[in-house]
């Protein structure tokens, strides 16, 4: 039977998957921010540019959709966040606007700012996104200072129902440690992703022994980070929701999440086993190239139980700490039954899209990046 | 900080920011719109006849496609977000219904758009030609749906249909499945579907004509612009009826959906049965605008004095509302729902349901409430006056273009009018200006209304002080004209060295 409640399960689901994946593909900007130290000379810079330049568009497009599915199916969110933590977001839209054309002006005659200017654009990106993306999810945990109240509709002089409480408008989320923990492990994974990715898609000697060099580095490093976030969000307190809305601190909140729920526990951990197989393997294995697939594929499933434990279980998913009474959960933060109903139907195409964009990435990378075929293409960046 | 009042600057600021990010936004989508579908017929083309010019003419296009597209990318993001940055109520308060198109254009138009592109420009020699020419295809097909969607969202805003208010959610919301087809297929939505998008293929085969008639005029690039010239002129020509008669659609869709839109557009300020068409000043053409308005010889079309003192018959029979009275049963019903809720809350379930009645009987003058003074009614009539004698002058003046391109190509005399050719030329920049005046009517011929007589922009804003929104401006003004600049000098150069098919040709004999 669906019901209202299975729906905004359902839709909250989809949401973390849509979460997952975008991390996943995060590993663009883990190439962009990568890019000076591994490429030494010219020639294997154009390499690297060339492989995320060829995926960009579906890291980007995710993020787009990632947005417009949170505004359909939890539009108090999309208000109350967007509207709030205005700098973070604002931030975060301007390093990937500046990604956008990067790609595509860099290497072009007549383009103003030269080669140099369109790279530092990239790099820029390359740590902005990933680490501000990551600290405006941890506040999925730790919270933001925000009050809800539909009344405010009624009143002429003031009717905005989410206002914010800081006038930093967002970036005092980056004074929270536990946030820029989570955004520098982000940030780190990213670049884990992306030199296994490199260490698949370009076929050069020089290239895949620095990449397997520096994964060392980032691996310890993203680790740490993890790690640290990790320890933190199965010991913090969490907001619970009770029956007819009432909300409640609950300590250990999302660590009982993690373990009354068998199925968000079963895929957190395979997601992380798969992220630690993938890397270690691609570090110890000199010829082992795969280590993408197991790492990628961990990451969207670690990043969908992460987010599966914000909101699943009766969770507020964006706890207010200025007022219980305006957190987010589920209920009162969703779209109409009606809506979601719509929404899921839409949502059965998600399988179809991922088996086109499965099939037409083999077709493009069925030869790997070399520097002769990157001589020999019609189209390069 | 003090949120006890809204900070009144900062709502127009909000506008500022949101027309100026929506005109950089449509710069570019109209070419990948109407470029989009050219390449793609020209590499049909090169499909059915296995000729590698054609192969090479498409590749040109497509070249241009791709720089363009970037930017249509980049400015397009700010935009969906906007809604939620710099919109925080309208978000909550329309959410329900807006969200979904947004959503839905996310995962059907965009991902097809983004997947099939990368397949056109790097699969070239490791797909075979049926797979990239369905790549083409489908890249413009994404960008049409995308378009659909949020043409639907963009009408939902000017012709709210399928919404029905939650007192207790205290939102408009999507009622049924049957509501979600009322707001996809409204009329005001199919409409302004085609009409947009048959505007954005107008732009595309100006540019492309103009950029082969630059050829022509200097003798390169003979054959190529010879031939893009042909497909483009034709193109543009069905373009030009598709957009003239959409047009027309359009304004009796304006005059029965936002009566002071049409008012505005016309500087109509006392309306009659056979309201006259102004051309310019005092050169009008008597009974024309009824005639376009309700495609009927006598018919009232209201000024805008009429819309605001009310008293005159509307088309269902009734007494048009003045703009006081709406005013007031808007305050009304914004009183209604605080009651009904504080009612609610504190359990008093008949009071509740006095509240709500009276809130119901109100309800379609519900946006009224939060208008503060009836002159704000009224958009800024100069703006759009003008606005639409540009747009409808300069879409007049691309169909003689395109009718003189397509005879003279027919007599085979094209380049013995090199004005012309000229003409054609500067038609570039001139199909960019009336494509904005074009949304320059539809937008600000809208204020004050967010959602058409539910939410005035004063209502939809977001808590924040205008220092942040300005800043915000600026940042978004200096890097999209920075980066227009050096997306327009990409282009140059790109022309400027051309396809260069025939030295190619010529190194390989």
């Amino acid at each position: 039977m669906i019901t209202y409640n299975f729906l905004q399960n359902y839709w909250w689901f989809i949401i973390s998957l849509l979460g997952g994946l975008l991390v996943f593909l995060l590993f663009v900007q883990g190439g962009n921010s990568l890019y000076p130290i591994l490429g030494r000379d010219e020639a294997s810079r154009r390499m690297l540019i060339n492989s995320t330049g060829r995926k960009w568009e579906f890291t980007f497009t995710t993020l787009v959709t990632f947005g417009g599915a949170f505004f359909a199916s939890f539009p108090l969110f999309y208000s109350t966040s967007f509207g709030g933590a205005y700098w973070l977001w604002m931030l975060i839209l301007l390093s990937f606007v500046l990604q956008a054309v990067s790609y595509e002006f860099q290497s072009k005659v007549g383009n103003v700012l030269g080669r140099r200017g369109y790279r530092i654009l990239l790099i820029a990106n390359g740590f902005m996104g990933p680490f501000l993306l990551g600290v405006a999810v941890a506040t999925f945990f730790t919270g933001a200072d925000f009050t809800v109240n539909k009344l405010r509709l009624g009143d002429v002089t003031n009717p905005v129902v989410s206002t914010w409480g800081s006038a930093w408008h967002g970036l005092e989320a980056l004074a929270n440690l536990w946030n820029v923990a989570l955004g520098l492990a982000v940030y780190h994974l990213a670049r884990v992703l992306a030199l296994q990715y490199f260490i698949n898609n370009v076929r050069d000697n020089e290239v895949e022994a620095r990449s397997r060099h520096l994964l060392k580095f980032d691996t310890v490093l993203f680790l740490a980070f993890f790690l640290a976030f990790a320890g933190r969000l199965f010991t913090m307190t969490g907001q619970a929701v009770e029956h007819w809305g009432h909300v409640t601190e609950e300590p250990l909140k999302y660590l009982n999440n993690l373990l009354q729920q068998p199925f968000v526990l079963v895929l957190f951990l395979a997601g992380v086993l798969l992220v630690l197989f993938g890397t270690l393997r691609s570090i110890f294995s000199k010829t082992f190239r795969r280590g993408i697939w197991f790492s990628g594929a961990g990451t969207v499933l670690t990043v969908t139980a992460m987010f599966l434990l914000a909101g699943w279980h009766n969770t507020c998913f964006y706890p207010s700490t200025a007022d219980l009474r305006s957190s987010l959960y589920l209920y009162n933060s969703c779209a109409s039954a009606p809506t979601l109903q719509v929404m899921s139907v839409v949502s059965l195409l998600i399988p179809f899209v991922l088996a086109y964009i499965f099939y037409c990435w083999r077709a493009i990378d069925r030869k790997p990046i070399t520097r002769e075929e990157l001589e020999s293409g019609e189209h390069q960046y | 900080m003090n949120f006890q009042t809204l900070d009144l600057s900062a709502i127009d600021w909000a506008r500022a920011q949101f027309a100026l990010t929506a005109i950089y936004h449509w710069l570019f989508v109209p070419l990948t719109l109407g470029l989009g579908l050219i390449m793609s017929i020209m590499e049909t083309k090169y499909y059915r006849t296995g000729d590698a010019f054609w192969r090479k003419t498409a590749q040109f296009w497509q070249r241009l496609f791709g720089i363009n597209f970037a930017m249509g990318v980049a400015t397009g993001i700010i935009l969906e977000f906007e809604f939620g940055t710099n919109w925080s109520n309208y978000s909550w308060f329309v959410g329900d219904i807006f969200g979904a198109p947004l959503a839905i254009e996310g995962i059907v138009a965009f991902f097809m758009e983004s997947t099939f592109i990368a397949v056109m420009y790097f699969g070239w020699n490791k797909v075979s030609r049926g797979f990239h020419l369905a790549s083409t295809w489908l890249t413009t097909l994404g960008a049409t749906f995308s378009a659909w969607w949020i043409l639907v969202a963009n009408a939902w805003m000017q012709y709210p249909v399928g919404a029905t208010f939650d007192p207790d959610t205290v939102r408009n919301e999507m009622a049924s499945f049957g509501s979600f087809l009322e707001v996809a297929f409204s009329p005001m939505a199919v409409v302004k579907f085609c009409h947009t998008v048959s505007s954005g293929w107008l732009t595309g085969a100006v540019v492309v004509v103009g950029i082969s008639a630059w050829y022509l005029l200097r003798r390169r690039e003979e054959r190529f612009a010879r031939s893009s010239m042909l497909v483009g002129s034709i193109f543009g020509l069905v373009a030009c009826g598709a957009v003239m008669l959409t047009g027309d659609s359009s304004g009796v869709m304006v005059g029965k959906a936002q009566p002071m839109k049409l008012a505005a557009f016309e500087g109509l300020y006392e309306g009659s049965d056979q309201a006259p068409f102004t051309i310019v000043g005092d050169l009008k053409i008597p009974g024309m605008l009824t005639v376009l308005a309700t495609h009927k010889l006598r018919g009232f079309v209201p000024g805008i004095n009429d819309i605001l003192e009310g008293g005159y018959t509307l088309p269902d029979s009734t007494k048009a509302l003045s703009a006081e009275e709406k005013m007031s049963r808007g305050v009304v019903a914004l009183d209604a729902l605080t009651q009904y809720r504080l009612a609610r809350s504190a359990g008093r379930t008949e009071k509740a349901a006095v509240m709500r009645e009276k809130l119901e009987a109100n309800l379609p003058y519900f946006g009224y409430g939060h208008i503060l003074d009836k002159k704000d009614l009224v958009p800024p009539v100069p703006i759009v006056f003008w606005a639409f004698r540009v747009m409808v002058g300069l879409g007049s003046l691309f169909c003689l273009v395109f009718f003189l391109l397509v005879f003279l190509q027919y007599k085979k005399q094209l380049t013995r009018w090199p004005l012309l050719l000229k003409v054609t030329m500067w038609c570039i920049p001139l199909v960019y200006i009336c494509s904005q005046a074009g949304w320059v009517c539809a937008e600000v011929g809208r204020q004050p209304w967010a959602i058409q007589d539910l939410l005035p922009v004063n209502a939809a804003v977001s808590a924040l002080q205008s220092p942040a929104v300005r800043v915000t401006f600026f940042i978004f003004l200096c890097v999209f004209t920075l980066l227009l600049i050096a997306e327009l000098r990409i282009l140059f150069k790109v022309v400027r060295k051309g396809p260069q098919i025939e030295e190619e040709d010529k190194q390989n004999n």
